[in-house]
């Protein structure tokens, strides 16, 4: 049997070169391979968003995405954005706003969020409500989610 | 928001908004859920569903199964045919099937594997000889004597599985003199949870004799009862234990047959074994909503107030009883409250169908029948020329009284919600006047703040107990079974042993629930958390305070009722420059305690009448609300969108706002997806849209403005005043969104989900028949 095709990557600003079979799926390859659990398993269809990550900054759905297919780019997961001490502004602001309640899709949330806020540091309420309507909460409402974004202090926007 | 409550101010957290203590580890992903989980030497579960609806097995031959390289132990319900389910009374669930298969998506047999590959050519190595037998997809078909009763159970010969009759008061006399009269015909189609963490168990058995089991679960105390049962080992050599869980909402509550049979192959392996389903798996196992049917009819005197309600209601149960038992009551006395009815008929049935089992959701039993009645008042109140309002308050349920079959209603404010409400949302500048396609409509709710009796105990058994472990550096560990879900109850008990103590919230720790350390709680289900275990937690930190308050008494020579307790600190109340640390007096009462331990329990009072059925709905205080729903629709294409909600509700005093509002605007996603779209669409027995693509939950463009108004006066027995929020914020949407469609484009609507498609309908015909339309 050949050996499994090699694949190069970016991971949360750390260069990872792993062996990985052709059909291995970026969220298998992250939660199975890397142990990198931040990343959550909610539907396999790229219907829920629980397992978006940042693929060279845009939010993507690992479980729509083959491991090979980031071969030589740039993968941030919840780990990546992730300080080692406190958490980021926008991480803080969803624990004071309660926007996490199960928590299970927040992870997906809070980068599509990070990934907005790069791109418009002051987006309107319609803007954030775009940017997330790639990942379901069946806990919130979105409500406090949408608030949560839009109270992220500006200073502190990545 | 102020309350007027005057210990309202005494209080330094409650009553606030406390963010989620476990928020840091959510929001970096670093919560631990189910699926994080991975024991060495791990091996990959995988269930074998069948694709028959109702068919005899033949034979099940897995020879082939278990030669398949990597696999390690195949499993058929011949192994653990003892039936359980999550009420002791309707056992029909078997962990895998026992001769035969009642839904698509039974479970037949199962294997566990090296890894997933193997595991899966393990399952398609799994040869079924399968008789096919006549299928049941209509309640209606099932109420007379069928050939092959889908349980051996259903009522003689039928496929009924429960049926409730129960009759208070004269209805008929009320009805015979009554000058106006309503009837509302409802159909509501199933719906189902859509959690977004599919369910995950890891189970390890290990040469000691014991069994540990991670979960998913909501309810880990009837987990732990059931795995005890069917696999026959006693409780004390089984640990349950439950890490993060991503949402239940009631799919999470039943013990599941994939529990027990990841449990089994553990056993039969002596490996660790892991079942996590995938979507299609989670919609499979169902457990939401029942499809139902209900008819009611309400009569009135002329002045509006309600003489009866007669109601009857067909409930599609699906293959098994689950919380059916419990669903047949609450389709009727869920309509007990909040107005007072003086006489009472209902008839309910729930029949077995070989569709996946229906259970509890999120206002179980709540739901569909509260549609009904609030559109069927409005309607009355429509028929009377009286403003909706009018109505409701004319009937409103009094303080401290009984409802006609004996419930304790001790603590309400729906006059406060339905005064606040009708302000906030400016009623009376837009019902009715709003230009055509626009609306404005009035929904209540009415729900239970815990069920008063437990399920597998007497009441006078604690349903909660909490202990607390105080360490020397002051850092106090509670134990309690108690299931956060993501509602916040961690954060709550860990905010009343805090309050009470006066400590600072993060010197209390909040242990993972785990059935070896954990006491027994009965779990998150009947929003029965708040009040059960707060009272409990309250009790707990009570005894230790009163420990405390002791030994400081000692140090300052003043007696206990001179002292208070501020934050780290004892003082004298009227010198408060004279007190002890709070470390201070926790090592004074250790040197004279030794051990510092501390209890505190929930145990429910007796209540309820003396007839049968009398418990069910009986509850220790009720939850009330009044929402206001303004809607726009779009008359050409039947879209709509609710644009506000306006929500009073009656919590008690709400001792966490924070997440009091986030159950309330979650309580309204879910009713605005029962109402404007979600259904479990069936073709036969087969499930058509098992995906999160084709059963849509609404998105946040869906979502209206929602203003929270908590206007609840303490309640007597709730701690701190508190009762329940997780359920009752739901029932009110459905009906005030209907009553603002009605408002918007005067068509009634009786058939949930209301799709575009009917609302076109309704628009068409009421033109061309220029009546009032009646709608589907």
């Amino acid at each position: 049997m050949p050996s499994p095709p090699r694949v190069s990557l970016t991971l949360n600003g750390q260069p990872v070169v792993r062996d990985c079979p052709a059909e291995r799926i970026l969220l298998d390859f992250l939660r199975e391979d890397l142990n990198l659990t931040g990343t959550k398993r909610g539907c396999d269809l790229g219907t829920c968003g629980c397992c978006t990550v940042l693929l060279d900054g845009r939010p993507t759905l690992s479980c729509l995405t083959l491991a090979h297919a980031v071969h030589g780019k740039e993968v941030t997961t919840i780990e990546g954005v992730s300080p080692p001490q406190g958490l980021n502004p926008v991480q803080k602001a969803f624990v004071e706003h309660g926007a996490t309640q199960c928590g299970f899709c927040t992870p997906g949330f809070v980068l599509s969020a990070v990934a907005l806020l790069k791109e418009r540091p002051n987006p309107s309420e319609e803007e954030v409500v775009r940017a997330i309507s790639g990942n379901l909460c069946r806990c919130t409402g979105y409500t406090k989610i949408v608030e949560a974004i839009l109270a992220v202090p500006q200073e502190s926007r990545p | 928001m102020t309350s007027a409550d005057p210990r309202a101010g005494s209080l330094r957290l409650l009553g606030g908004r406390i963010p989620y203590i476990e928020g840091p580890l959510k929001v970096t992903g670093r919560a631990e859920y189910t699926d994080d989980i991975k024991r060495p030497g791990q091996l990959v579960g995988r269930l074998l569903r069948s694709t028959w609806a109702h068919a005899r097995i033949r034979s099940i031959d897995v020879e082939a199964a278990r030669k398949v390289p990597g696999v390690v132990a195949v499993l058929t319900g011949d192994k653990y045919p003892t039936p359980f389910g999550v009420l002791p009374i309707t056992h029909d669930e078997t962990a895998l099937a026992v001769g035969k298969t009642r839904y698509i998506g039974d479970i037949v047999a199962a294997v566990a594997a090296q890894d997933e590959l193997s595991a899966e050519r393990g399952i398609a190595a799994i040869r079924l000889e399968m008789e096919s037998l006549p299928e049941y997809n209509d309640p209606r078909v099932g109420l007379e004597k069928v050939s092959e009763p889908i349980h051996a159970r259903g009522l003689q010969g039928t496929n009924i599985q429960k049926e409730v009759v129960q009759h208070f008061g004269d209805v008929d006399a009320a009805f015979a003199q009554a000058p106006v009269k309503v009837r509302v015909r409802g159909s509501f189609a199933g719906v189902t949870h859509a959690f977004t963490e599919p369910m995950c168990t890891v189970a390890e058995a290990t040469p000691d004799g014991r069994l540990t089991v991670w979960s998913a679960t909501q309810v880990p105390h009837y987990l732990h009862r059931a795995l005890s049962e069917v696999l026959g080992l006693p409780m004390h050599r089984i640990r349950v234990i439950k890490p993060e869980v991503g949402g239940g909402f009631g799919g999470k509550s039943d013990p599941l047959p994939h529990e027990i049979v990841c449990a089994a192959l553990a056993l039969e392996t002596g490996r660790p074994v892991k079942i996590l389903m995938d979507r299609e798996d989670v919609f499979y196992t169902n457990h939401g909503r029942h499809p139902t049917s209900n008819d009611v009819r309400v009569a009135l005197d002329a002045e509006g107030k309600i003489l009866a309600y007669d109601i009857e209601a067909l409930i599609d149960g699906g293959a098994w009883s689950s919380f059916g038992t419990v669903t047949t009551y609450y389709n009727g006395v869920m309509a007990m409250g909040p107005y007072r009815i003086p006489n009472f008929r209902y008839r309910g049935r729930r029949v077995y169908t070989n569709r996946p089992p229906s259970g509890a959701m999120r206002a179980h039993g709540g739901t569909n029948i509260r549609y009904s009645v609030e559109v069927a008042l409005d309607e009355a109140a429509e028929a009377l020329g009286m403003d909706p309002f009018r109505l409701r308050e004319l009937n409103a349920l009094p303080p401290n009284s009984l409802t006609v079959n004996q419930f304790r209603i001790t603590s309400t404010s729906f006059l406060a919600c339905l005064k606040v409400v009708r302000e906030r949302s400016g009623w009376e500048a837009k019902w009715k006047k709003l230009p055509y396609g626009k609306g404005v409509g009035l929904g209540c709710g009415f729900y239970i703040s815990g069920s008063n009796s437990p399920i597998h105990f007497t009441p006078k058994m604690p349903q909660c107990t909490v202990h607390l472990k105080v360490d020397m550096d002051g850092g106090i560990a509670v134990h309690c079974m108690q299931a956060d879900i993501g509602q916040g109850s961690n954060t709550l008990l860990a905010a009343i042993v805090s309050e009470v103590v006066g400590v600072p919230l993060d010197r209390v720790h909040v242990v993972r629930v785990d059935s070896d350390v954990s006491p027994v709680d009965i779990g998150s289900y009947s929003s029965r958390v708040t009040f059960m275990m707060g009272n409990a937690a309250k009790q707990a930190a009570e005894a230790m305070r009163d420990e405390l308050l002791a030994a400081a008494s000692l140090r300052l020579g003043e007696p206990v009722d001179r002292l208070r307790v501020a934050l780290e600190r004892i003082e004298v109340a009227e010198h408060p420059e004279l007190g002890v640390s709070y470390l201070e007096a926790l090592h004074l009462a250790m040197e004279k305690k030794g051990a510092l331990v501390f209890s505190g329990s929930y145990s429910s009072q007796p209540m309820g009448g003396t007839f049968k059925g009398a418990r069910a709905g009986t509850a220790p205080a009720y939850s009330f609300a009044a929402y206001v729903a303004q809607v726009e629709v779009d008359p050409e294409t039947g879209e709509y969108r609710a644009e506000n909600v306006w929500a009073a509700f009656d919590c008690g005093r709400p001792l966490n706002r924070l997440a009091v509002e986030g159950q309330i605007e979650g309580s309204i996603h879910m009713g605005l997806g029962q109402m404007m779209g979600e259904t479990m669409n069936y073709l036969g027995s087969r499930l058509m849209n098992p995906a999160l693509l084709d059963y849509k939950i609404p998105m946040p463009q869906q979502m209206p403005k929602i203003e929270c108004i908590l206007v609840g006066a303490d309640d007597p027995e709730g701690p701190f005043g508190g009762k329940e929020a997780g359920e009752g914020p739901l029932v009110a949407t459905l009906p005030a969104v209907a009553n603002a469609l009605y408002d918007a484009v005067g068509v009634r609507f009786y058939s949930v989900p209301v799709t575009p498609d009917k609302v076109v309908r309704g628009i068409e015909d009421r033109r061309r028949t220029g009546r009032v339309h009646k709608g589907d």
